[in-house]
């Protein structure tokens, strides 16, 4: 049981929707031209994502996207990022 | 977790079983789906032991491979290997997957080896339908090249496009649904007529198509109008566009209306799983594979997981980012399943980019959560590019495209 045991604290699963993200955006060591989403403070993901959500920030494709999650959905996913290298 | 909990959902795990320290997870196929699952199943704590089975020391990508037949980007760009998918951990076996024992977890190598797995990811893309397309097989793909395998294919197209005099006519043909990258086929006829617009201009294209819609099509449409008038002709199924038959002797395609004849012929066959889908029996009579939309367990075969182009994903398109975002998902599946807990629901966003020229590119998004056994759109959320459009969003789409590509080989390869 005790080598058993470390099996079971694998990383924490990312929120639902969380981990296509970084499909586009990539880590801050890589420049590219899609803004970096790893390490932002959660308030201001979720304010940007809202924005995009409410046309109030011009947008390509995330204002398409974040409308397939809830405000909640999307606070878990700013969380998650907020905590990524 | 309480320990009692703990101790029966570590009963319940296969690996247990077989008095493993360390579960193992096989991984089939070493391309956006497979390489992005064996190098994200290694976040575990302490991470499995992730063997990724792929015969190719190098990798050439699809997405952009268009860019390539029109002569704009080199095929080394397309290129990728498994150097750091080695170096963060991943046990990479340079050979081809032989057969699949589902009913005792095990893998049979090339040479004859085995690998015994807790859990199997296959992620083996597509193989060309031959011989669904009368006319079509293997020999006939070195005259009418497919180039929907990036490679060799492509270069084969493109140096015919280059050998072709100017007032040649080019044909490409697009299947019937499903197939490898939806858009892909009009994505090619606007490079295509791009690189004849301004290398070969008395030149013409004709797309001949078994659909009467696609992906994209007031996008490409719109922008055919604009920059190919004249040059690019599609020509629907209810217009007579379903090639029934091909011949590689004549260069030509055959429908119902009439022949075809073809200076430069690129015939998109007719696909399905690969091969490998079908030996371990996660392919039902369609030729692709059913799976758990939580999971992206096989349906067909507990312990197999199927990801990328092989699945049917639903509403999910058969893109790289569908089988990066799958791979993420299906590995982190499998990580809650061997510690013993149930995965959550998960949602899943694809985003698709096609040029039409340079600098002129539009997307696709959609969000996927899992309603009654298939991944479905989210209403409301994704959709197309605007119509109307300046040109600076078409730019800064492509700018995007162009940055996607470098991202997702990045996550996927490293």
């Amino acid at each position: 049981m005790l080598a058993l045991a470390p099996l079971l604290l694998c990383a924490a699963a990312p929120p639902p929707g969380a981990s296509s993200c970084s499909g586009c955006h990539a880590p801050a060591s890589a420049k590219t031209d899609v803004p970096v989403i790893a390490g932002q403070p959660a308030d201001h993901l979720v304010a940007l994502l809202e924005e995009f959500r409410n046309g109030t920030r011009p947008a390509t494709v995330m204002n398409r996207i974040v409308k397939g999650f809830t405000p909640e959905q999307v606070q878990a996913i700013a969380v998650w990022w907020a905590a990524q290298p | 977790m309480r320990r009692r909990a703990i101790l029966a959902a570590a009963l319940a795990t296969p690996f247990i079983a077989r008095a493993q320290a360390v579960p193992r997870i096989v991984v089939i196929g070493g391309g956006f789906g497979g390489a992005t699952a064996a190098r994200w199943l290694r976040r575990g704590d302490p991470a499995p032991d992730v063997v990724l089975v792929e015969p190719n020391p190098t990798f050439t990508a699809c997405p952009f491979s268009n860019e390539v037949i029109a002569g704009l980007r080199d095929i080394a760009a397309q290129r990728c290997d498994y150097r750091a998918v080695a170096a963060g951990g991943v046990r990479v076996v340079p050979q081809a997957a032989a057969a699949v024992d589902a009913a005792n977890r095990s893998v049979t190598l090339a040479d004859g080896s085995t690998l015994h797995y807790d859990r199997l990811v296959l992620s083996p893309g597509i193989d060309i339908a031959w011989g669904a397309l009368p006319g079509y097989d293997e020999a006939a793909a070195e005259r009418m090249p497919h180039a929907w395998k990036a490679g060799e294919q492509t270069l084969l197209l493109k140096q015919q496009l280059e050998a072709m005099a100017d007032g040649g006519v080019v044909v490409l043909s697009a299947p019937a649904n499903p197939y490898r990258c939806p858009p892909g086929p009009y994505e090619r006829a606007s490079l295509i007529a791009y690189y004849l617009k301004t290398r070969k201009p008395h030149s013409k294209l004709l797309l001949l198509d078994a659909k009467d819609a696609f992906s994209k099509q007031k996008l490409f449409q719109a922008a055919w109008t604009k920059l190919y008038p004249g040059l690019l002709e599609w020509v629907s199924l209810s217009d007579g566009g379903k090639v029934t038959r091909v011949d590689p002797a004549t260069n030509s395609f055959e429908t119902d209306f009439g022949t075809h004849k073809a200076d430069v012929g690129n015939v998109i066959p007719p696909q399905r799983a690969g091969h490998i889908a079908a030996l371990a029996g996660v392919a039902d009579r369609s030729g692709w594979c059913p799976i758990d939309p939580v999971t992206l367990e096989s349906k067909l075969q507990p312990g197999i997981h199927v990801i990328g182009d092989a699945a049917i994903a639903g509403a999910m398109p058969k893109s790289a980012f569908a089988a990066n975002a799958q791979a993420k998902v299906c590995a982190d599946a499998i990580l809650q399943l061997l510690a013993g807990t149930t995965p959550a629901e998960p949602r899943l966003i694809n985003t698709c980019y096609s040029l039409a020229a340079p600098g002129y590119g539009f997307s696709v998004a959609g969000v996927y959560r899992p309603v009654n056994g298939l991944l479905t759109d989210i209403e409301g959320a994704g959709g197309t590019s605007p119509l109307d459009a300046p040109d600076s969003l078409r730019a800064q789409e492509a700018t995007y495209a162009d940055a996607w590509f470098k991202t997702i080989t990045h996550e996927t390869f490293g």
